[in-house]
C-alpha cells in the first residue's frame, strides 16, 4: 500500500463523500468502491475506481460527479480511471453503509467471506421495514442488477435485498 | 494491456467480447414482451451484466462502438449459440442455461490463470453465477411444470443442442482446459435436466451434423437481421449523441 500524502488524503475524503447515484444515502466510501487517489502533479490527480457489476451504469455519473467535486475544491485537471481487479465485493460495504441501506429501506447484504456466488437461499434476510426474518423471493433480479425482490410475509411489504457478490 | 495487446489476445477478447454483446442484443428484445414483469427487469439486468463484459472486451481490441456498430456479419466472431432467435420462452432459458453454464466454468477457469482476462473474468464469474441460477430455476420450474411447459422446455433443450459443441472448440488466444470445461459443463446441464424431468437431447454436438461455425465468422440466418436492427440507428446517423 502507498502512503497518501496529506493532500491526498484530503481529496480522498472529498471524493469519497460523492453520494452514490443510485443510492443516495450511501456515499461512494461507503459503497467501498474507492481505490484510491494519486496526485500526478500541481493541479492533476488520478482517481481509481471500480464498479460493483462490470456493466454498472452508474459509474459514469459517479466519475463525472467525483470530477466535478474536486474540481469545486480547486483541482483543475481530474481523470477517473476504472480498475476491475481485486473485484468489488458486497463485503466492501462498511458497516455505516448497511445501517444506512436498512434505514432506506433495502435488506443488506450479508458477509458471506472469500467464496462469494449466490448463498443458499435458506439463510434469514430481514425485513428492512418490520424486522422480521420470515421474507420470501420474488425475484432474483430487481430495480438494479446488484438487488433481488423479495417479500416480507408478516408485514406483506416488497423490499429490495442487496445481492451477495 | 493498451499497446501491448498482441494479435492473439485481441483476437479472444473478439470472440468472448462478440459472445456477451450478441447474448446482451437477444434478451435486449424481450424488453416489452417478457411473460412477466419481474422476467422483464431479470432478462434487461443480465443483459446489462453482459453489455458490461462485452464493453470491457471489446475496448481491449479497438472503439467499442465501431467494433459494436460498423462490422460485418462475416467479422463477429461469437459462436452460434448466443445469436439464436428469442424463440418462446423456454428457448430463451434454454439457451440461457447453455450459456451461463458453460460462461461460468470458463470465467472460473480464466479468473484463476494469470492471462490478460484474469481480472475481468474474477469478476464477471460472481455476476454469472446469478445468471445460471436464474436459468436453472426456470429450467426446473419449465421442465417440472404442467405438461404443456415441459414439452415446450424439452422441445427448447433439443433444438439448441447441436450449437453447444461449438463453444468447447478451441478459441486462438485462450489457454484453456477444454476437456475439463466440457465434462463439467455435460455434468451440470445433465444434473439440472435430471431434476427437471427433461431428457438429456441425443442429437449430435459434434461432427458434421452440428452447428457451429461463429468463431470463424459464418453465422446462421436470423444474424443478419439482428444485426441490422442493432446496427441501423447508428449507421443512419454516423456520429449522433444524446
Amino acid at each position: 500500500m502507498v502512503t497518501m500524502t496529506a493532500l491526498e488524503e484530503e481529496l480522498s475524503r472529498i471524493a469519497g463523500s460523492v453520494p452514490d447515484p443510485e443510492l443516495p444515502v450511501l456515499t461512494l466510501e461507503e459503497l467501498g468502491v474507492m481505490r484510491g487517489v494519486h496526485v500526478l502533479g500541481p493541479g492533476r490527480v488520478e482517481v481509481s475506481l471500480t464498479p460493483t457489476y462490470t456493466g454498472c451504469p452508474a459509474i459514469e455519473a459517479m466519475a463525472s460527479d467525483i470530477e466535478q467535486a474536486l474540481h469545486r475544491h480547486g483541482v483543475p485537471d481530474v481523470t477517473v480511471v476504472t480498475v476491475l481487479a481485486p473485484a468489488w465485493s458486497t463485503d466492501d460495504i462498511s458497516e455505516e453503509g448497511r445501517r444506512k441501506l436498512t434505514e432506506f429501506g433495502i435488506a443488506p447484504p450479508r458477509p458471506q467471506g472469500p467464496a462469494g456466488g449466490p448463498v443458499p437461499l435458506t439463510l434469514a434476510i430481514r425485513c428492512p421495514h418490520c424486522g422480521s426474518t420470515d421474507t420470501e423471493l420474488l425475484s432474483r433480479f430487481s430495480s438494479t442488477a446488484c438487488k433481488a425482490l423479495r417479500r416480507c410475509t408478516a408485514c406483506r411489504e416488497p423490499f429490495d435485498h442487496f445481492k451477495e457478490l | 494491456m493498451t499497446g501491448t495487446t498482441d494479435t492473439r489476445a485481441a483476437a479472444a477478447a473478439l470472440a468472448l467480447g462478440d459472445d456477451a454483446l450478441v447474448l446482451s442484443h437477444r434478451l435486449g428484445e424481450w424488453a416489452g414482451s417478457a411473460p412477466v414483469l419481474e422476467e422483464e427487469v431479470a432478462l434487461a439486468n443480465i443483459a446489462l451484466d453482459l453489455l458490461g463484459q462485452a464493453r470491457v472486451l471489446l475496448s481491449l481490441v479497438g472503439d467499442e462502438d465501431e467494433l459494436a456498430y460498423l462490422r460485418e456479419e462475416r467479422a463477429f466472431r461469437n459462436s452460434q449459440l448466443v445469436e439464436q432467435p428469442n424463440g418462446d420462452f423456454a428457448h430463451t432459458i434454454a439457451r440461457q442455461l447453455y450459456f451461463s453454464t458453460y460462461q461460468r466454468l470458463l470465467y472460473g477457469q480464466l479468473a484463476s490463470g494469470d492471462g490478460p482476462f484474469a481480472g475481468l473474468a474474477a469478476k464477471a464469474v460472481k455476476e454469472v453465477a446469478y445468471h445460471q441460477d436464474h436459468a436453472e430455476h426456470w429450467t426446473l420450474r419449465l421442465g417440472d411444470g404442467t405438461a404443456e411447459s415441459h414439452q415446450r422446455m424439452q422441445r427448447a433443450c433439443d433444438a439448441l443442442w447441436r450449437y453447444t459443441g461449438e463453444l468447447f472448440q478451441p478459441v486462438d488466444g485462450l489457454d484453456l482446459d477444454l476437456p475439463g470445461l466440457e465434462t463439467a459443463w455435460l455434468d451440470s446441464v445433465t444434473a439440472v435436466l435430471g431434476r427437471a424431468t427433461l431428457t438429456v437431447p441425443s442429437g449430435p454436438r459434434t461432427g458434421a451434423w452440428s452447428a457451429g461455425a461463429g468463431r470463424q465468422g459464418l453465422h446462421t440466418e436470423s444474424f443478419g437481421r439482428m444485426l441490422a436492427e442493432m446496427q441501423h440507428l447508428h449507421r443512419s446517423h454516423p456520429g449522433a449523441t444524446w
